[in-house]
């Protein structure tokens, strides 16, 4: 209880003194999840559209497999980029091990399924809907594709969110990856790692109160955005 | 299928982290070192030292020693710095670097509960303490994470003529963690463990445990520093990279360790200089 406390008081206190270190972190933290989510979104909300009109033979099978890649573990994926990214790995001439690209690669590859897998899930209901009228228009599903996605724009920002909140909360992908260097590929998730094993829980637990914050912004931000738009589009 | 996707994450990563010229003509060193080192607080002193009077910045991996080693072997580290003698010697012998430099040295320490079941307070003899606790069955967290002080603990034990791992799963409990976790673990479970005195002392969450075993020569812990093999990984930045092993066995380096204190208590003994002392 009294850790609990001292937690809150610390978290307000790392927030109102805007300690320049862990002000680094949440930076860092922002630019590679939100930059994560864009790279994946440009792959995984076109195949997730793609897949919501398509017909062709194993469309099942990509299915099952992307919906299963949801539950990837970030440890796995984070070794999977460790592996390629590696001096000794195909990639490894990049140079891009322990860089926060490397972090940005690794947190793309984990969210993709989950965008494309969500975004399925979400348009597949408007083109039931649409199908028709598209269809009479002498759309094919390439055509589709654009119309959908703009029109399920404002659905999609949740899907989008979901995989802001997965990119930012995970651990295991961007320790192994980006090494949790101090100042140049900490983030908030490493940080609280690294904390946690110094057993300084109550700093942990402040700047996990302090992520939660900042996830929390961002859905308000995202849920208000939403809202306003949703009112202009009338 | 999946190289043009890869290529297409690759070409936006790269996009998006292309926008800052600062951080790419930076001049730094990678160094895969040990989990003691940073979480000590060492490095956050000594490292600003070494890149003022330099320029060159330093990266830290914080790792256990086989894992640091494992990076340096695949050529992800410039420099690699740990704490297994044994280790460390196969690794230059099979040529992934080196030569191997001694730097410091500080020791391990015995903690457990204030109870002590196992009555091993104020031993000096690690072999008489490690037996007590294998005959009491009392709780002992081991790293078991090929970790320098995880090849300490299982020499200790083969020394005391004490196999633990028959009492795996019960009282012998390896969790396969860092020094600090494990610390949390024996904390928590009021378990015996073997920590290196460094982690121990800036360690936050001791709740009961303290230091029951020390100053044994057995429990004597050096570190050493190579520089990866540039033959093997051409990309190695070896001028730099020396440039640290340099400093950091100079007065000037050695100077700056021995200068690092928590609470007045200095926890790195400096000894690039000196013959190490036998167990």
């Amino acid at each position: 209880m009294n850790d609990l406390g001292s937690a809150f008081s610390t978290a307000l206190g790392l927030v109102a003194t805007a300690d320049p270190a862990v002000a680094q972190i949440v930076l860092l933290s922002l630019r590679v999840s939100l930059t994560a989510v864009a790279v994946a979104a440009l792959v995984g909300l076109p195949l997730g559209a793609l897949l919501a009109v398509a017909r062709f033979p194993g469309r099942g099978g990509v299915i099952v497999v992307l919906n299963a890649l949801m539950g990837l573990p970030p440890v796995v994926a984070g070794l999977l980029i460790y592996l390629l990214l590696s001096r000794s790995g195909p990639l490894g001439s990049l140079g891009l091990l322990f860089t926060p690209t490397a972090m940005v690669i690794a947190q793309a590859v984990l969210i993709t399924p989950i965008l494309a897998a969500l975004t399925r899930g979400v348009l597949e209901g408007l083109w039931e809907e649409y199908a028709e009228q598209l269809r009479s228009f002498g759309a094919g599903p390439w055509r589709a594709v654009p119309t959908l996605l703009w029109d399920g724009r404002f659905m999609l920002l949740t899907v989008l969110l979901a995989g802001f909140g997965r990119a930012a909360a995970e651990v295991g992908a961007v320790m192994v990856v980006g090494g949790n260097i101090e100042g140049f590929t900490r983030v908030m998730t490493t940080a609280i790692a690294l904390e946690t094993s110094k057993g300084d829980l109550p700093l942990a637990l402040a700047l996990g109160m302090v992520l939660m914050a900042i996830v929390v912004t961002v859905n308000a931000l995202a849920q208000g955005l939403r809202d306003t738009a949703a009112r202009w589009a009338g | 299928m999946f190289t043009t996707l890869r290529r297409t994450f690759l070409a936006a990563a790269i996009a998006a982290t292309a926008s800052r010229p600062a951080a790419a003509q930076e001049r730094f060193i990678t160094v895969a070192s040990t989990t003691s080192t940073e979480q000590s607080g060492l490095f956050g002193h000594i490292l600003p030292i070494f890149t003022r009077e330099t320029g060159i910045a330093v990266r830290v991996i914080a790792l256990g020693t086989g894992q640091a080693l494992d990076v340096g072997r695949r050529g992800d580290a410039d420099v690699v710095f740990v704490h297994d003698r044994a280790a460390e010697e196969r690794f230059v012998a099979e040529g992934f670097g080196g030569p191997r430099r001694h730097v410091m040295y500080n020791d391990f320490v015995i903690t457990g509960p204030a109870a002590d079941p196992a009555r091993i307070a104020g031993l000096r003899d690690t072999n008489q303490a490690l037996r007590r606790i294998a005959e009491a069955r009392a709780p002992f967290i081991s790293r078991g994470d090929r970790s320098g002080t995880h090849a300490a603990e299982l020499r200790l034990w083969q020394m005391a003529g004490v196999d633990p791992t028959t009492g795996r799963g019960q009282w012998y409990r390896e969790v396969g963690q860092g020094m600090g976790p494990a610390l949390n673990t024996a904390a928590a479970q009021g378990a015996y463990i073997l920590t290196d005195r460094g982690t121990w002392l800036s360690f936050r969450n001791r709740q009961d445990q303290r230091i029951l075993v020390e100053g044994d020569t057995r429990l004597f812990n050096q570190y050493g520093v190579m520089l990866v093999n540039p033959q093997r990984h051409p990309h190695v930045k070896a001028a730099d990279g020396q440039r640290f092993i340099d400093w950091i066995v100079s007065p000037a380096g050695q100077a700056a360790i021995a200068d690092y204190k928590i609470n007045g208590e200095q926890l790195f003994f400096p000894n690039a200089t000196q013959p190490e002392p036998t167990s």
